[in-house]
């Protein structure tokens, strides 16, 4: 099958829009509309760039995914989005062609749509509730809404329509935020619309989070975050990077010494987690932090402009199932390795990655070892990687979770020849605020423990997103953004 | 954006830089390190130890040796100019308390960052003695400010060039028999570090060492700094600089170290102090 081009699904899509009258559908018509597939980029192409896989529906794709909306009274989609978007509404305004009026649905509940609905996980949130998914048993049919809410964030962007809020009066107050991810934007914005001086301050040298380091861009462009950003200093929020709170400044002199009324951490989980296995301080293991910090953030990936280098590989075997492990194995493919493994001890189904990354990963020629678990790295006189031992695994019975618990199957050994091995099996949170600051309350991974309006154990001390929730995703750490503003903002209306 | 304030050329490939960095000064230990990165969009994010700082007037001081890439740019920054990126302090700061009597080895570059931390070792009261080993005259820095500090300062150059000809071990092994120190603290190449710490072990003296491995973020995030130290394995930029001597695995950090040799430039960085002890004359 050869691989549809943008060009081929928008032709497809406007020829049936013309045969339809929106006005006249009934909901079996609505479903009988095919889900309109995102366009992408040639996946034998795609491997030999950085530009962005998924390349966005067309005005007649999205109006014609639009109309496929049933626009359920109940509206069961909202509860599976985090931030409770209008979905429905929304989706009807895009139909309708009024972009701008879907957009601005959108923007009362989300700060990131862009970002959002390219990197959420649909099936697991909106879409998982969708009513003609549900009616065609089937998720991958439910309405697409995230690419619809994508299209808009786009053509809204696209079109410089994007209107900066006005912030409030100056109250006098000041508010800092430690972390530039979508946790520590989400705040800032809303905080500094409350008429709050606000400042964010950043270890790394470019602001983002996991957005600018992580998440590759083939998937989330870096400009797209940069625009946040710009929008963000725009409203006067000011951006100090290179300030690694616990280290350039204690977390409580921030409050003691600096005089902020209130601090927001939003630091990530930042901690990679290792298997502990022999051969892990092999030449050649890296982990996925590494990994893709190295290329995304330090744009190892072009090394003719770059001073970072980074590990030329042939054989790479990725540890681990869900996103990162996705991103890091693209990454490998993209920078020139010949083969690729994905290496995960359960079953596709059990996989955490986004089914949209998995299928990508599938067409770019990734290959899944699943199954398996490696056992150790082996390594040459030299020190380098030459090989990971495997031991094969089985499903047994459903643990507490639900998930069934894999097995390893005695003296199922094998040696895989590999010369790079990436360890993507989850982070852990950063201890180094919860060691330098007294008093602040964690659980035992290290996550800080907040109240449902992320207040910590410090007084004027908040958290949210993945320092709280542990390795989660970009729009809870929205969703707990927003939370921890409207309880700073009224703790701070509360002392005028 | 950080200043440039002052820069001084020590040897043919050492430079001393003032920069302004006035959070930096304040907050900053002995033992402790900054990441400079001079070009926000494609430069590379390298360590270096805080040498010095004045806090009055709000500024670090680095030593560092051009071997590569970004320190050979980072030379040619001039006063008045700006480095891009700099952060920290980061890394746990030297445990100084009044030990009784210590032995500060430094070897090459290693002197810089020895300069803190034999600086506050002599202030909390020990007795404190320096060893400096260079590969030639030319290359020995900061004669003066360790002269400064120590009560006995032992030089030594491979080529005999100034002072001993000997590589540090062998005055350092005479200390261990004669002078009996409590702590033992070396900075320098890994390869220098390993056969210090060799060298203490059948003494049973307490040896400090300060791990220059590859750095990325220098915060705990990604891992590239890893070593094993005493079987576990340890991240150098937030659990280090400084470990037990005679518990790392040298052996693989020298490894890790060469992981881009490949691609980076020649090895300015290898001594002759490592030829010589690599063909056993240690
Ligand atoms: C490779 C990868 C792929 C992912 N893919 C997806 C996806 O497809 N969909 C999805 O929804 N989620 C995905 N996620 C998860 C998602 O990115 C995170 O859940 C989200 O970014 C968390 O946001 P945050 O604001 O809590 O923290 P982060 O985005 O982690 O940002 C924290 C920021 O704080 C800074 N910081 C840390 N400590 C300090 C300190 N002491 N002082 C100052 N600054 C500090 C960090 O440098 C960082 O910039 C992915 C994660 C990774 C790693
Ligand atoms: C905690 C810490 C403190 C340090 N303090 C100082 C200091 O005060 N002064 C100073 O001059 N240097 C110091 N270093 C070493 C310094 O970071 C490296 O020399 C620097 O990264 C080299 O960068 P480059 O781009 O110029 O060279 P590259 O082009 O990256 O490398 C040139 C050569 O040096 C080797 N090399 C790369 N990184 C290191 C490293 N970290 N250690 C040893 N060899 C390396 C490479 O293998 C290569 O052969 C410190 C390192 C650490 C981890
Ligand atoms: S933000 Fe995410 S969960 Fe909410 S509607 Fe958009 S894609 Fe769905
Ligand atoms: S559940 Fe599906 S069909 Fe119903 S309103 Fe939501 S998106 Fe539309
Ligand atoms: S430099 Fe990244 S963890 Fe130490």
């Amino acid at each position: 099958m050869s691989h549809p081009t943008p060009e081929q699904l928008r032709e497809d899509a406007a020829q049936l829009l013309a045969t339809i009258d929106p006005s006249a559908l009934k909901p079996r018509d609505r479903m009988a509309i095919p889900v309109q597939e995102m366009p992408t980029q040639d996946p034998d192409q795609r491997v030999c760039n950085m530009e962005e896989v998924a390349v966005g529906y067309s005005r007649e794709q999205v109006i014609l995914e639009s109309l496929r909306c049933l626009q359920c009274k109940n509206a069961p989609c909202i509860q599976g989005c985090p931030v409770s978007i209008n979905i429905p509404k929304f989706i009807e305004k895009a139909a309708e062609g009024d972009f701008e009026g879907s957009i601005a649905v959108i923007k009362e509940s989300s700060l990131l749509p862009a970002i959002c609905g390219r990197v959420c996980p649909q099936e697991a949130q909106c879409q998982l509730y969708c009513t003609v998914g549900k009616s065609l048993r089937d998720v991958e049919k439910s309405v697409s809404i995230g690419r619809i809410e994508r299209y808009v964030a786009d053509y809204e962007r696209e079109n410089h329509l994007v209107k900066m809020p006005e912030p409030a009066a100056p109250t006098g107050k000041r508010v800092a935020v430690v972390g530039s991810g979508p946790a520590g934007i989400t705040v800032a914005a809303d905080v500094r619309k409350a008429g709050h001086d606000v400042t964010i301050y950043e270890a790394f040298h470019k602001p983002g989070g996991v957005m600018v380091y992580g998440i590759p861009e083939f998937r989330l462009p870096k400009s797209i975050v940069a625009e946040e950003i710009e929008n963000l200093e725009k409203m006067g929020v000011t951006i100090e990077t290179n300030f690694l709170v616990g280290r350039t400044r204690k977390l409580t002199d921030l409050i003691d010494k600096d005089g902020y009324d209130a601090v927001f951490v939003g630091s990530g989980a930042g901690l990679p987690k290792f298997m502990k296995i022999e051969g892990e301080n092999l030449i050649g293991v890296f982990s996925a932090n590494e990994y893709l910090t190295r290329s995304n953030l330090m744009k190892a990936y072009d090394p003719e402009h770059a001073s970072t280098p980074i590990y030329e590989s042939k054989i790479v075997a990725v540890l681990g199932g869900g996103n990162v492990a996705m991103d890091a194995a693209r990454t490998a493919k993209r920078l020139g390795a010949q083969k690729v493994y994905i290496v995960y001890r359960r079953t596709e189904k059990e996989m955490p990655a986004r089914v949209e990354e998995v299928g990508h990963a599938k067409e770019e020629g990734i290959d899944f070892l699943l199954l398996h678990s490696p056992k150790k790295i082996i390594g040459n006189e030299k020190g380098r990687v030459t090989g990971l031992e495997l031991l094969a695994y089985e499903l047994g019975e459903p643990d507490a979770s639900g998930r069934r618990r894999p097995m390893a199957i005695e003296g199922s050994e094998s040696i895989l020849e590999v010369d790079t091995v990436i360890v993507s099996i989850g982070n852990d949170s950063n201890p180094l605020i919860k060691k330098t600051t007294a008093g602040l309350e964690t659980n035992k991974w290290g996550n800080i423990i907040v109240d449902e309006q992320c207040r910590s154990s410090i007084d004027r001390i908040f958290a949210g997103g993945d320092i709280v929730l542990g390795a989660a995703t970009v729009i809870l750490a929205m969703g707990q953004g927003r939370t921890a503003a409207q309880a700073i903002n009224e703790r701070l209306a509360q002392e005028n | 954006m950080n200043k440039v304030l002052y820069k001084e050329q020590l040897s043919d490939e050492v430079f001393r830089m003032r920069i302004e960095a006035p959070l930096i000064a304040q907050e900053r230990h002995p033992g402790q390190f900054v990441i400079v990165q001079i070009d926000t969009n494609y430069g590379e994010r390298i360590p270096l130890t805080i040498a010095d700082a004045d806090q009055q007037e709000g500024s670090i001081t680095i030593v560092f040796q051009a071997v590569g890439d970004t320190t050979h740019r980072l030379a040619k920054i001039e006063v008045g100019e700006y480095i891009e990126n700099l952060l920290g302090p980061l890394g746990q700061p030297t445990e100084i308390e009044r030990f009784g009597k210590v032995v500060c080895v430094g070897g090459g570059i290693g002197v810089a960052p020895m300069h803190p931390i034999a600086q506050g070792m002599k202030q909390a009261g020990n007795e404190v003695k320096i060893i400096m080993g260079a590969r030639n005259r030319d290359l020995l820095i900061m004669e003066d400010d360790m002269q400064k500090i120590a009560d006995e300062l032992i030089i030594c150059t491979d080529d005999g060039s100034y002072g001993r000809k000997d590589l540090v071990t062998v005055p350092l092994k005479e200390l261990c028999e004669s002078w009996k120190p409590d702590l033992v603290v070396a900075i320098g190449p890994p390869i220098m570090m390993k056969f210090c710490a060799e060298t203490t072990r059948p003494y049973g003296i307490h040896t400090i060492v300060s791990l220059n491995t590859i750095m990325i973020d220098g915060t705990g995030m990604c891992g590239g700094c890893r070593v094993s130290v005493g079987g576990e394995t340890k991240f150098v930029c937030v659990d280090g600089p400084e470990f037990d001597g005679h518990l790392v695995d040298f052996d693989n950090m020298m490894l890790r170290l060469g992981t881009y040799k490949e691609r980076e430039a020649e090895d300015h960085h290898q001594c002759h102090l490592d030829l010589a002890i690599k063909e056993g004359k240690a």
